[in-house]
């Protein structure tokens, strides 16, 4: 029974799980969510600008946004974050004094995240019955009110599912700021883990990281397959036959 | 229905192409203030285009649309488009907007008015119609036949001076098909001008006052539907009737 105490030692050591916990409350909880809904946010807005390029009439843009997806789409997410965050943290240490990693942190996953919500995003707009922009034009409304109206928020809706996937992964991948050399109180979920670990001298403190992003990421999951089933089904509303075509047209006809 | 009180509606010499397709070779049309026209032809002739050319969801390679007798080629499209309400063949409702929420988004957002007035306007649309009890109904729950009851009224409710009705019964069950016709006609009758777009040859014959037919991007003929029907001068148009009728 030698392996097993040998890894219940190795994860299960209640003592360092127990003293990793108020510091993954107090710091690394709420950091992880900052990175994570923040450059979630901005890879929306970011997504969106992409998404409406990638469809735009004007080549210049369509150009754009087809050569930023297809780098930041293709490059490993943690290269971006060290390109980005070694490589013009200095640059903005010059302008603003600040020497936390912090915002190119959040700039490297927005910018990363922006690339794959943009895809999500075009794929649903496209997705949308042309019929739909030619009835709202017919309207009198002009492209521009006309997509925002009624063809993006049908786009958008379809795609949902697609974009909470991303949002996990974005959590996932915030642990990835690690890298940048984050300062005490900057340490995310994973960092915490990683710093307790190396005091336990087990692996017990990546147990404890590991449940807190399971709390985080687990009901987002399920999340998606609600949407996914309520996009697909619909809400019940009971389907009644054409009595009223009874009540028109006195003056019909053909 | 009140009545409209302008719209004479012309299209001169309009040529269009897609790139090597000319669809549109010199099409002529003029609809006179509360008149129905009715387009027919076999498919693929251009009647939905030419539609969207005088309407400007396209526009012409060449040609002049007049309304009122003055063109409208130099305006603002959007404008124009508020002026001639367009019903389409697959309805194109708003599938995440209720029923009254698709009468009213343009009076809301183009006559700038109030959510309330805008909805209260809305139902008036849905009565004329006779569906204001589906107003709070998503599209999806209603029938081919109430959606295209509702598509009209979305588009009465900008009051057109021309309506524009697209193969308005094409994707109906026949079942359906009378209760939209029904409501065309009345609408014909309340002294609307329209262009009607259709198969149904019962409708062309009996309430518009002017047939066209078009094959192959122009005019073979057109004429008083007695005239079109009984005595078609065409092989074209002879032919076309021998098989729809």
């Amino acid at each position: 029974m030698d392996i097993l105490k040998l890894l219940s030692d190795t994860f299960l050591d209640w003592n360092a799980i127990g003293a990793v916990l108020p510091k993954m409350f107090a710091v690394g909880l709420p950091n992880t969510l900052v990175l994570a809904v923040s450059s979630g946010v901005i890879g929306t807005v970011l997504g969106m600008l992409l998404a409406l390029m990638g469809i735009s009439r004007n080549a210049g843009a369509r150009w754009v946004a087809r050569i930023y997806t297809d780098v930041l789409r293709g490059l490993p997410p943690i290269l971006t974050i060290l390109v980005i965050g070694l490589g013009f943290g200095p640059i903005v240490r010059q302008w603003t004094g600040s020497t936390s990693p912090y915002p190119m942190a959040i700039a490297a996953l927005s910018l990363m995240s922006a690339a794959y919500i943009g895809e999500i995003f075009r794929s649903g707009i496209q997705s949308v019955d042309k019929g739909q922009l030619e009835a709202t034009r017919a309207l009198g409304f002009g492209y521009g009110p006309a997509m925002r109206l009624v063809v993006v928020p049908q786009g958008v809706r379809r795609v949902l599912p697609a974009l909470v996937n991303q949002f996990i992964a974005l959590i996932k991948e915030s642990s990835l700021v690690f890298m940048l050399g984050l300062l005490a109180s900057e340490r995310e979920i994973f960092q915490i883990g990683k710093d307790a670990a190396s005091t336990s001298g087990n692996l017990s403190p990546y147990v404890a990281a590991a449940v807190f992003y399971l709390v985080l990421t687990v009901p987002l999951t399920h999340f998606v397959n609600w949407i996914d089933r309520r996009l697909r089904t619909g809400r019940p509303e009971k389907k009644e036959p054409d009595e009223a075509a009874a009540v028109v047209g006195k003056g019909a006809q053909a | 229905m009140s009545e409209f009180t302008s719209g004479t509606l012309s299209a001169k010499n309009i040529h269009l192409s897609f790139g090597s397709n000319h669809v549109l070779r010199g099409i002529d049309l003029h609809v006179p203030q509360g008149t129905t026209a009715s387009v027919i032809g076999p498919s693929g002739s251009g009647k939905s285009t030419l539609l969207r050319v005088m309407n400007r969801l396209i526009e012409p390679d060449q040609g002049d649309i007049l309304l009122d007798g003055r063109s409208v080629l130099k305006d603002n499209p959007d404008e124009l488009r508020r002026r001639i309400g367009m019903v389409f063949q697959q309805f194109n409702l708003f599938p995440h907007k209720t029923v009254v929420e698709n009468v009213s988004l343009a009076l809301r957002k183009l006559r700038k008015l109030s959510k309330e007035e805008a909805r209260a306007e809305a139902l008036e649309q849905l009565d004329l119609v006779g569906l204001k009890h589906k107003a709070d109904s998503r599209p999806a729950n209603l029938s081919g036949g109430q959606q295209q009851r509702v598509a009209i009224a979305r588009a009465l409710a900008m009051k057109p001076e021309v309506m524009f009705f697209d193969e308005a019964t094409s994707a109906l069950d026949p079942e359906l098909v009378k209760g939209v016709l029904a409501l065309m006609a009345d609408l014909a009758k309340g002294g609307m001008t329209m262009v009607v777009v259709t198969h149904e040859m019962g409708f062309s014959r009996n309430v518009s006052d002017a047939v066209t037919f078009m094959d192959a991007g122009v005019v073979v003929e057109s004429g008083p539907p007695e005239q079109v029907f009984t005595e078609p001068r065409t092989d074209r148009l002879k032919g076309f009737l021998a098989d729809v009728l």
